[in-house]
């Protein structure tokens, strides 16, 4: 029993990854508004910017600075902080450019919600 | 090649054919003109396409080279990696690259406001620099970030298309992708938490050591499901048929030959560079999922395909039916089914994109790529409509083309893994192909064109090069030596023998 | 010339021809001027420089070009091969006289098409003699495939463009399935699939999986036209009586039997089969074809139709032969390829002049004719007589052979089969002549506005080819010869 609740704890990070995830896909497929979806899409992405963050992170480690004469300190592993900047800047990118298309859907179709885009599709 | 410049030309040339359409980029939105805009993309693209010949013909006489970005040496520097396989993709993606926006001036300017033609020069040249970054680069966590960098271009390029159905097929497209995209990138971040690099030569090693069964195997799942949205495997290839139909046509020609090309090349790299044949096939078995899937792809592709009534579409769901060979051979997990997998990558992205572009024609003059306007496309625009039979035929795979090479090798790989079935499914499918290539020729041949047309065929400065495409697609089905040569040496590098 | 190389121009000159012919196109008298040219000089070819080549005992050989590792597009000349291809390019130059005066006559329109797509299929037809292996072979077959396609749908009716479907669906849609399989498999198997005297899969294989090999060739060579995968053959009738004539008389059919003939000769090998029994089911289904479409022939009341399933039963003679697997069975195949040519091609030109002489295409209708059209009846009757083999005909001979096959292998009630069906054979042919010559002809008042002529080039041919079911009769030993040196060829050793 006490292994599993602390299995369960000890891994909480994970689980909380594991339910933005689920909740970032559950937003993005049932939803049918539009920018919903996008909101949906980022929940989504930054739940693997957590995953990674948080597996950088290590029990007392402090910031990977090297302070003269300190060699045996903890530290956290910098490498995934450098990755999600660029992950973050990527989801920046996709955020803008679905937004982007979503005003000029707005502007063609005068809607954002997909029945009713869809609806004007059937019609051709 | 003796003088310092030439030196150092040389020996930066795998970070060029990356960088130079970067910065021209932005400079075709500089100049803010079109045909000054397209000039230089087609002269970028010339230039990547020649650098990547001379990577191949380097790689080919001296092996692999490996290029520390920066000077900061692998596995901590970001290298590139220039391997017979990736030398063969980034020849795919720079020559079709060249060809297809050489052809595309006339079309674009006529399916696309042209006030805005340079933006698309810049979007096209960004994608190119991410699908050759894709292709060329040495640790994981780059793939990625080249993937979004194309896949970025790619919604761009496609919401530019003629329609306005464009917009919300590269909105979905765009939703699929980014979670096709984050996927991948979850599963690059297990693989560095159970290994703690990002190096794909150093992640294959170091993963080999590890008894961590349950965190690669998310890993890899995560893998395959992102890298299957992105090369289009149904079901998870759904976004593809409306991307490629409403997207102008050039550009359709362009992805269909490139993007879903190099999307599959990053699923062998990482099912056979980074997991390796054991891990991926004696372990997981995952071929007991891909190769189903495979097998259904190609049959609902191309089932899809029969009971279509616009040209392009039908394309585009045969492009599913294709990806389902090509996964195929990845599945086969043996050198003869990779080769088949691999010379189909470069078989099919000829032809697909020849015959897109066949397409880009049509609707060039006609306006449309309905079945129901290209009747009597045979009288109309002569030349056209045969170079879409001399296409068809190669997709089909009739002897002496090139589609009949590849799947001669998948037969060939299935007959070796004992897997009969298989090959004559292979071959059935084929039949389906006849069938929905036979439709559209028996709409350009037997039904008469409409009544005021007359002829008029589609410019040289498009004829030529959609020509020069589907000629290759069957000279490369008599002389084979060149693609199969290196499509053999691939596959063997591929699953880790000596090349 | 050096037969080798002679190889390669023979092969290209349809080619050739079909380059000439749409270059022409616009001058009708030139293009038919160089169909009959190159035609002539195909055959000169083919009987002056490759036949006493073989006929010494020379085997012709050209690689032209490995486009796959293993597999190489490979000509080579052997006696069944030569036999074939004799006929073909002999027969060629009757037919396009024939085609000549039918088009002209029905004032059809693509009369340049349709010459290009004829030398084309002519092409495919020698490229499928000559094949040294079974990829090129599989390459010509396909090729025969696709240029007759435009011939069968040549009317561009709503009729036509579904027998077109009919057609391509079937021929191609098994040659992909099956054909290809078991030429990939072989090749898997044998590592060659080079055609070799004795066979390449000897020891090769396992016995239980050669029924299912020989069941892929046998049953993706549709043009054989074997049941169930016979449909195309009537349907294809849609097209013009010349394509009829000299595709699915001679070139188109003939190359599926050929095919098969081939792959148990030179594939198999005539050992292997015999001591594993491998083909007996085949044989059963070839004796089934023969008799049902003998019986399905009684019934169709369009004359070509009827030639049509008469043609699928003695296809089926064919590969009973071949799958007989004696010596006597398969050189009475390869005579049966060329007795049979000869007798239907006459048949089908017959059925063309009668359509066009006088707009008949129904057996009913046909009484009385033969006193108007006697020539065009006469040719049919003895054409008849050598499809039925009566002596003194071509046809006998190849009856003969096939029957002392079936004796040799021991299959007594096949001796009956082949009676049998020559009585049904009667049954088909002997009324339609019997209608024309001595029925009172049907009063009919439109008979004034449709005179009823017979037009030299339609009437020339059936007799020419009738007369050479007569000559086949007296020349036959020389071609038997030359099949028997298969095994033995008379320059050295087996």
């Amino acid at each position: 029993m006490e292994t599993i609740v602390s299995n369960f704890l000890g891994l909480y990070n994970y689980w909380a990854v594991v339910v933005l995830m689920m909740m970032g896909l559950y937003v993005l497929t049932a939803e049918r508004n539009l920018v919903k979806k996008v909101i949906g899409l980022n929940i989504f992405q930054m739940s693997v910017i957590m995953f990674y963050i948080s597996m950088a992170k290590i029990k007392d480690g402090t910031a990977p600075i090297i302070v003269d004469g300190a060699r045996d300190t903890v530290y956290s592993n910098p490498l995934p902080h450098v990755l999600m900047l660029t992950a973050i800047v990527v989801g920046i990118g996709t955020t803008a450019l679905a937004l982007a298309l979503v005003v000029r859907i707005h502007e063609e179709f005068g809607t954002i919600e997909e029945d009713e885009i869809q609806e004007q599709e059937g019609r051709g | 090649m003796s003088s310092p410049l030439g030196e150092l030309i040389r020996e930066n040339l795998p970070a060029l054919q990356v960088i130079l359409p970067m910065i021209m980029a932005p400079v075709c939105v500089l100049v803010r003109h079109r045909t000054v805009a397209w000039f230089l993309a087609v002269a970028v693209t010339w230039t990547t396409f020649a650098i990547s010949l001379a990577l191949l013909q380097i790689v080919r006489a001296h092996g692999l080279i490996s290029y520390a970005m920066g000077g900061w040496e692998a596995p901590w520097g970001i290298e590139l990696r220039i391997e017979p396989v990736n030398a063969f993709v980034l020849l795919i993606v720079s020559g079709i690259s060249a060809v297809v926006l050489s052809a595309a001036r006339r079309s674009f300017e006529e399916e696309i406001p042209r006030d805005r033609l340079y933006l698309l020069y810049a979007a096209f040249l960004l994608c190119e620099t991410g699908l050759l970054g894709m292709a060329g680069a040495g640790d994981a966590f780059n793939v990625f970030v080249f993937l979004e960098i194309s896949s970025l271009a790619t919604y761009a390029m496609i919401a530019m298309g003629p329609h306005r159905r464009a917009l919300t097929s590269a909105f979905r497209y765009l939703v699929m992708g980014t979670v096709g995209g984050t996927f991948i990138l979850f599963g690059i971040g297990l693989l560095y938490m159970v290994t703690g690099t990002l190096n794909i030569e150093d992640l294959h090693h170091r993963l080999q050591a590890i008894d961590a069964d349950r965190t690669v195997l998310v890993a890899l799942v995560c893998v395959l499901i992102g890298t299957s949205i992105k090369l289009a495997l149904l079901p998870l290839g759904a976004w593809l048929p409306n991307a490629y139909t409403f997207a102008p046509s050039a550009v359709t020609a362009f992805l269909a030959a490139t993007a879903t090309k190099v999307a599959f090349y990053v699923m062998a790299r990482f099912v056979y560079r980074i997991f390796g044949a054991d891990l991926a096939f004696e372990r997981f078995h995952i071929d007991s999922v891909l190769m189903p899937l495979a097998l259904i792809a190609m049959f609902l592709g191309a089932a899809l395909a029969i009971f279509e009534r616009d040209v392009k579409r039908l394309l585009a769901y045969s492009s599913l039916s294709q990806i389902g060979y090509m996964v195929l051979g990845l599945s086969l997990a043996s050198v003869t089914g990779l080769t088949g997998g691999i010379v189909h990558l470069f078989n099919h992205a000829l032809m697909k994109s020849g015959l897109f572009l066949v397409m880009a024609c049509a609707a060039y003059r006609i306006g449309s790529t309905r079945l129901s306007a290209l009747r009597g496309l045979g009288k109309r625009m002569p030349i056209t409509a045969a170079t879409f039979v001399a296409g068809g035929l190669a997709m089909i795979g009739v002897p002496l083309t090139a589609g009949f090479v590849s799947k001669w090798y998948l037969v060939k790989g299935a007959l070796e893994n004992d897997l009969w079935p298989v090959a004559l499914l292979v071959l059935l499918s084929s039949l389906l192909a006849v069938i929905y290539v036979w439709k559209v020729v028996e709409v350009f041949y037997f039904q008469e064109p409409p009544e005021e047309a007359g002829r008029q065929e589609a410019p040289w400065s498009m004829l030529l090069p959609t020509m020069f495409l589907i000629g290759a697609s069957l000279y490369f089905g008599i002389f084979t030596d060149g693609t199969v040569g290196i499509a053999e040496w691939s596959a063997r590098e591929l699953l880790g023998g000596a090349p | 010339m050096d037969p080798s190389s002679a190889l390669l121009w023979v092969l290209v000159g349809p080619a050739l021809v079909a380059v000439a012919v749409a270059a022409l196109g616009r001058w009708p008298n030139l293009r038919e001027g160089a169909t009959l040219v190159g035609a002539s000089s195909v055959f000169a070819g083919v009987a002056g420089v490759l036949l006493p080549s073989v006929w010494a005992g020379g085997r012709p050989r050209l690689d032209l070009v490995e486009f796959l590792p293993g597999l190489t597009l490979a000509l080579e000349l052997e006696p069944l091969g030569m036999v074939f291809a004799l006929v073909a390019s002999g027969l060629w130059i009757i037919t396009s006289v024939y085609a000549a005066g039918y088009l002209r006559g029905k004032n059809e329109s693509h009369q340049t098409r349709f010459f290009v797509c004829f030398a084309l299929a002519i092409f495919g037809a020698l490229g499928v003699a000559f094949a040294g292996n079974m990829i090129t072979l599989f390459v010509f077959y396909e090729a025969i495939t696709l240029s007759t396609f435009p011939l069968v749908t040549h009317a561009g009716t709503e009729a036509a463009k579904r027998a077109g479907r009919v057609y391509l669906g079937v021929l191609m849609g098994t040659s992909i399935a099956f054909l290809l399989l078991a030429v990939a498999w072989t090749q898997h198997l044998a590592g060659t699939t080079e055609f070799t005297v004795g066979g390449i899969l000897n020891g090769r294989v396992d016995s239980q999986l050669l029924p299912w090999l020989l069941a892929l060739y046998a049953l993706g060579t549709a043009k054989a036209a074997l049941m169930p995968f016979h449909r195309w053959l009537p349907a294809a009738m849609v097209a013009p009586t010349p394509v009829s004539a000299l595709l699915h008389a001679v070139a188109v059919v003939k190359a599926g039997v050929f095919t098969i003939t081939k792959v148990v000769i030179y594939i198999f090998g005539l050992d292997l089969l015999q001591t594993t029994g491998a083909s007996t089911w085949l044989q059963a289904l070839a004796a089934f074809t023969l008799i049902s479409a003998a019986i399905v022939a009684l019934s169709q009341d369009n004359l070509k139709r009827r030639l049509a399933y008469s043609t699928i039963s003695q296809l089926a003679y064919i590969v009973l032969g071949a799958s007989l697997v004696t010596t006597s069975s398969l050189v009475g195949a390869g005579l049966h390829i060329v007795t049979h040519a000869f007798g239907k091609i006459t048949l089908f030109f017959c059925a063309g002049a009668i359509y066009v002489g006088a707009h008949k295409s129904r057996i009913s209708e046909m009484h009385g004719l033969g006193v108007k059209m006697p020539w065009t009846f006469a040719a049919f009757f003895v054409a008849s007589l050598s499809i039925i083999g009566i002596p003194p005909l071509g046809g006998a001979w190849s009856k003969w052979f096939l029957a002392s096959g079936a004796a040799e292998a021991e299959r007594l009630p096949l001796l009956a089969l082949y009676m049998v069906s020559s009585l049904l054979a009667i049954g088909y042919l002997m009324p339609v002549v019997g209608k024309a010559f001595f029925l009172p002809p049907d009063d009919n008042e439109h008979d004034d506005e449709h005179p009823i002529h017979e037009p030299w080039m339609c009437v020339l041919p059936p007799v020419l080819t009738a007369a050479g079911c007569v000559a086949l009769f007296f020349f036959m030993d020389p071609i038997a010869g030359l099949l028997g040196s298969i095994w033995t060829p008379p320059g050295g050793a087996p």
